[in-house]
């Protein structure tokens, strides 16, 4: 790859990251608090490109000095590696086809990864409580459902159906980027909607119960949720999880 | 840039610019995303056709302007044998864009089983993640490369090798930069004489202890910081030990002395954008191998083959490092690629990020291009075998 093409290829890697750090994109592959440093590196592979255009042009033109816009040799001395060409693949990916976020393909393949947190935030007294698919799924696990029992709840998650075809409402959960994502699982009960098609954000409404299953997976636990409502919603900015960690 | 080219058009003119476009836009495509990508595209075009125009001329231009100059026999040399085979890269490139933009439709098509969606998530992750971190290693380390001279390090060091090791291993903790930056950096060490086990300890461990490397390591590892600490000391504690194995064992027939400073004869300005432009070109490349073996790992070898590889410890531990071997990963990225390996027990993730940034395949080939091939023969192996150590030992202790 000669450096015109090098020009090119640093040139449509930054735009694309410019763009997925302008847009919501990122947040489908990584934490939101990423977004200063992928606007920041977009600009310098951009300021990269136009600079190497310029030396190229500068080293190109009949009265260009030499010693200063001859293309010396590449940092140490081989050719440019065909492996440079690979550079292309993410292009393609982030410009033509913008993968969406992890969804039930993933979340099915993995085990719930359900932990016992260290505490837990106060709840306000009264009113239905909108809670994430991790904060019930930990409550009715690990409290029996101390403070949400009895009370009308509303959880946010997309559908994931197993092989039997038991549904689940899934969250993502993110430790650094969808590459390490890992599902946070509720199993649904009591009123479904007739046709779940999984990928679908959800919005349910209902009440806690006790019941719990095992994830067929890894055999961590997977609390009941008994639904009484639920109604598509459309997938949020931000598809992930990411109290995970904090 | 555009200069030259609007001049240079009609001579090879009949570049398929403005066909393209109308075309994929009426492609049915069907997701909501489509409109931004091909909006965008005419962008890329009009930066990429003209490149391709002017091929011919730009490499013929300074090939008369470089040979009469007094120092690069060798440079002009490989310039020459690189020129054939890759003036035509521009074209390539534009080729297979247009290609890709022409057959977008059929190929989201391919593309929308729930596999394949699922492995370019991630794929596309490990890279969005990792070029940040990558792109502010390749900043800060062009910028020592080029403003700070290479003599600095070699009066900085104390005379005695026995204690220049450690002292080097450590100094590597200032050279931010991947494992690319720092072959050439030894190798400009052991030109201006500093001792080549204090050069090697510097080698090994400035790409994996230095302050980015670290710092994505804790971003990729938000719930043990212990990683970090682990990451530092068994990462020196091997640059020390390979250093020390070198002064007891090594000879100097072995190392083959690189000649070339990287960067005389260029502005520091040239210097600089040119030092950013390769290591982003090469590191990148093999990050992309990286990311596709994570992704690959994530979303199709069946979960079960990675359990049951994880759950023995010793399996675990050398599949990593072979792992890290192989994908060459640079070490800004290679905390992510750990951290998407969930099955793995912390030691191993430990033996992944030691192993990678001190040996793997790109660097043996760079070693070898830089040291000699009887060096880097000698060399990876022993380094492989005890960064394995090194990252067992400090695992148990540490984690």
């Amino acid at each position: 790859m000669n450096r015109q093409a090098q020009a090119a290829v640093l040139f449509l890697t930054g735009a694309a990251l410019l763009h997925a750090g302008l847009t919501d994109q990122y947040l489908r592959y990584v934490k939101a608090g990423l977004r200063p440093m992928l606007l920041l590196s977009g600009a310098v592979l951009i300021a990269a490109a136009l600079a190497t255009a310029w030396y190229e042009y500068r080293a190109s033109r009949p009265g260009g000095t030499p010693a200063a816009g001859a293309e010396g040799p590449p940092a140490h001395a081989h050719r440019e590696p065909r492996v440079s060409w690979l550079l292309t693949l993410p292009l393609f990916a982030l410009i033509l086809v913008a993968p969406p976020a992890l969804g039930s393909y993933s979340a099915m393949r993995a085990g719930t990864a359900l932990q016992q947190p260290f505490g837990y935030d106060r709840l306000p007294a009264k009113g239905p409580l909108d809670l994430s698919v991790v904060d019930y799924a930990t409550r009715a696990v690990y409290t029996h459902g101390r403070e949400i029992e009895g009370r009308v709840l509303r959880i946010e998650g997309f559908v994931a159906l197993d092989r039997a075809g038991h549904p689940y409402l899934v969250r993502m959960a993110l430790n650094c980027c969808a590459a390490d994502a890992q599902p946070v699982k509720i199993a649904l009960t009591g009123t479904i909607p007739p046709v779940l098609q999984p990928d679908k954000w959800l919005e349910v409404s209902g009440t806690y119960t006790p019941r719990t299953t095992k994830d067929p997976v890894n055999g961590g636990p997977v609390p009941y949720f008994e639904v009484t409502h639920a109604k598509p919603i459309p997938t949020p900015a931000d598809p992930y999880d990411e109290t995970w960690n904090t | 840039m555009a200069t030259t080219r609007t001049t240079n058009r009609p001579v090879t003119g009949p570049a398929p610019t403005p066909a393209p476009e109308p075309d994929p836009a009426p492609e049915p495509g069907g997701k909501p995303a489509a409109a931004e990508p091909v909006g965008s595209e005419p962008q890329s075009e009009s930066e990429l056709v003209p490149g391709s125009e002017l091929v011919p001329e730009s490499e013929l231009v300074p090939k008369p302007e470089s040979a009469p100059e007094p120092k690069p026999e060798s440079e002009s040399v490989l310039e020459s044998e690189s020129t054939p085979g890759e003036s035509k890269s521009p074209l390539i490139l534009t080729m297979l864009l247009l290609t890709l933009v022409l057959l977008q439709g059929p190929i989201r098509g391919l593309l929308s089983a729930p596999v394949m969606q699922s492995w370019m998530t991630v794929f596309v992750a490990v890279l969005v993640q990792a070029l940040p971190f990558l792109v502010l290693g390749v900043l800060l380390s062009a910028a020592i490369a080029v403003f700070v001279p290479p003599s600095f390090f070699a009066r900085a060091l104390p005379k005695s090798p026995a204690v220049a090791v450690p002292v080097a291993g450590l100094a590597g903790a200032v050279l931010p930069g991947c494992e690319c930056a720092s072959v050439p950096v030894a190798g400009a060490l052991v030109r201006r004489g500093v001792t080549p086990a204090a050069a090697l300890a510097f080698l090994l461990s400035a790409p994996a202890i230095n302050p980015v490397v670290l710092t994505a390591t804790a971003v990729a590892f938000p719930r043990d910081p212990g990683m970090v600490v682990a990451r530092f000391v068994a990462s020196l504690l091997v640059a020390c030990a390979m250093g020390w194995l070198w002064q007891r064992l090594g000879r100097t027939d072995w190392l083959r002395t690189p000649h070339r400073s990287p960067h005389e004869g260029r502005s520091r300005g040239a210097a600089f954008w040119g030092s950013v432009r390769h290591d982003v070109m090469h590191a990148g490349g093999f990050l992309v191998v990286g990311a596709m073996a994570a992704a690959t790992l994530k979303a199709v070898v069946p979960a079960s083959w990675l359990r049951t590889a994880a759950e023995n410890p010793l399996v675990a531990i050398l599949a990593l490092a072979v792992l890290a071997v192989l994908l060459s990963i640079c070490s800004e990225a290679d905390a992510f690629v750990a951290a998407s390996l969930t099955e793995f027990s912390m030691t191993a993730k430990l033996a992944f990020l030691v192993v990678g940034p001190m040996i793997d395949l790109k660097l043996f080939a760079m070693q070898a291009g830089t040291f000699g091939r009887g060096f880097a023969l000698r060399f990876a192996p022993a380094t492989f075998v005890v960064a394995i150590a090194g990252a067992v030992l400090t695992g148990a202790v540490l984690l």
